[in-house]
């Protein structure tokens, strides 16, 4: 049992630090398609990580929509765009990277004060999940307990994020929806 | 993307696999109770024989199989099965998507509700997504070839 | 009881890793697609953040069945699993604009447009 848990620690962190390594390269590679087939990468192993932390739900949709979706996505608006991204200059570097480790500084420093990773004491797990997980077969009568959170306790929860997706698709045809019919004129065209 | 139109092995395989993937979209959508899925995933991955169907035969072709009204109808009709679900268990009596009330005991209200909003869901998501590509898709062809219908040849 | 020593706090210290990751090139980059896929893999790094807080350790996936007694919190799951979505909603409305700014400029890089609307400023102000 304690070496079922090390190796699940241990896939974890090697699962982090391959995201990691793929995040570097998305920051470094200039070619854009490369970036977004290496964005689509970096999904799969979010996805693959969900796994290893127990979210078999997440896993699904993240493999599902980050590594399927959103990469079709981004390919399609490389094909009306161009896939090369101009070199940035060398201040802008050095402004991200004082933000970056500002912001690292004060995370590192929150963090001091959190529960240890995977802690069945720590407040998260306190407050409404016992409930969940105890009461849900008897009043949902449902076995996965993430899709009777998802769609009885929080149902209303849930309503709102299908009106945001429902409100991103108008915006979408908005936006793009309507095909030109003349030839499309590069610069200073839709004005 | 009617460059793909060419490529033999792409047509027969998507052709093989479309179904299937469709398949196993329903079975996430209705086994999403007892199992990993619903209607957020069941969604993306029936979207997703569609985009591939498009990807391969080409825009034209797929807006002959589903035309851009029924995706935009779908959209309302998702969002609204999902209210609607809540003002008739409040018509019924109880609190807004207060699921108890729609069936005779408690626990079988509650698994009709959930399953009528996890399809719901599925519908809202599933036309999300068509719109969205179709919307990218159709720019694209109308700039690769901006004389001709959107990409509606024969291939 | 199980032992918390590792990972402990290591873990979400690589999260926060990823996060700047995510958060430099979103600052750095001038070029908008590059600077959506900073903010999706800002957003992935969120993602697996609340999944870590909800893992316990030795438990298993949330879905019920008989013979076991550790589960992992089911709560940021959910709260999860909808955000993925909505983030591909946002992710397509993003690139939606970042379509549009091409076609009317002919360009997609920050610094190059910000540099055309001072130059039309520029001309407006002597008109």
């Amino acid at each position: 049992m304690n070496l079922e848990i090390l190796s699940s620690d241990l896939l974890n962190v090697a699962m982090l630090a391959f995201m990691g390594v793929t995040g570097v390269a998305i920051a470094r590679i200039r070619n854009l398609f490369a970036v977004v087939m290496l964005s689509g990468i970096y999904s799969l192993l979010g996805a693959t990580l969900y796994v290893i932390l127990d979210a078999v739900d997440v896993a699904f949709t993240e493999a599902a929509v980050g590594a399927g979706a959103s990469t079709v996505l981004m390919i399609g608006t490389l094909a009306l765009t161009s896939d090369r991204e101009k070199a940035m200059p060398n201040s802008n570097a050095w402004k991200g990277l004082i933000v970056c480790a500002l912001v690292g500084a004060a995370l590192v420093y929150g963090s001091l004060d959190m529960p240890l990773f995977g802690d069945p004491m720590a407040p998260a797990q306190q407050h409404v999940a016992p409930r969940y997980l105890n009461d849900s077969m008897a009043e949902i009568g449902l076995p996965n307990a993430v899709t009777s959170v998802l769609a009885s306790y929080r149902g209303y929860d849930t309503m709102g994020e299908v009106f945001v997706i429902f409100t991103a698709a108008c915006g979408v045809i908005c936006l793009i929806g309507r095909t030109r019919r003349r030839p499309a004129k590069k610069s200073g065209g839709d004005k | 993307m009617t460059g793909m139109r060419r490529k033999i092995v792409l047509r027969v395989v998507s052709k093989l696999l479309i179904p299937f993937i469709l398949l196993f979209g329903l079975y996430v959508q209705w086994h999403g109770d007892f199992g990993p899925g619903g209607g957020f995933q069941a969604g993306v991955i029936f979207a997703a024989g569609f985009v591939l169907y498009g990807l391969i035969f080409g825009l034209g072709t797929l807006r002959e199989a589903l035309p851009s009204w029924l995706t935009r109808v779908v959209l309302v009709l998702g969002v609204l099965l999902y209210a609607g679900v809540g003002v008739v268990t409040m018509l019924m009596g109880g609190n807004f998507l207060g699921y108890n009330v729609l069936g005779a005991t408690p626990q079988g209200g509650q698994h009709i509700g959930i399953v009528l909003i996890e399809f719901g869901v599925g519908m809202t998501v599933f036309a999300a997504v068509m719109t969205i590509f179709c919307a990218f898709a159709g720019r694209a062809a109308a700039d690769v070839n901006p004389v001709d219908d959107i990409g509606g040849d024969n291939g | 009881m199980v032992d918390l020593s590792f990972p402990g706090l290591l873990n979400y210290w690589f999260v926060f890793l990823l996060m700047l990751i995510g958060l430099y090139i979103v600052i750095a980059h001038e070029n908008l697609i590059k600077k959506i896929v900073g903010l999706n893999v800002f957003q992935v790094s969120v993602f697996v953040f609340y999944i870590s807080v909800a893992k316990v350790k030795g438990g298993t996936a949330p879905i019920l069945a008989d013979g076991i007694e550790v589960y992992s919190n089911p709560l940021p799951h959910v709260l999860i699993l909808t955000a993925i979505v909505v983030g591909l909603a946002m992710t397509a409305l993003g690139l939606a604009l970042v379509v549009r700014v091409q076609e009317s400029f002919g360009i997609i890089e920050d610094d190059e447009l910000r540099a055309l609307e001072d130059q039309q400023e520029d001309e407006g102000n002597n008109a």
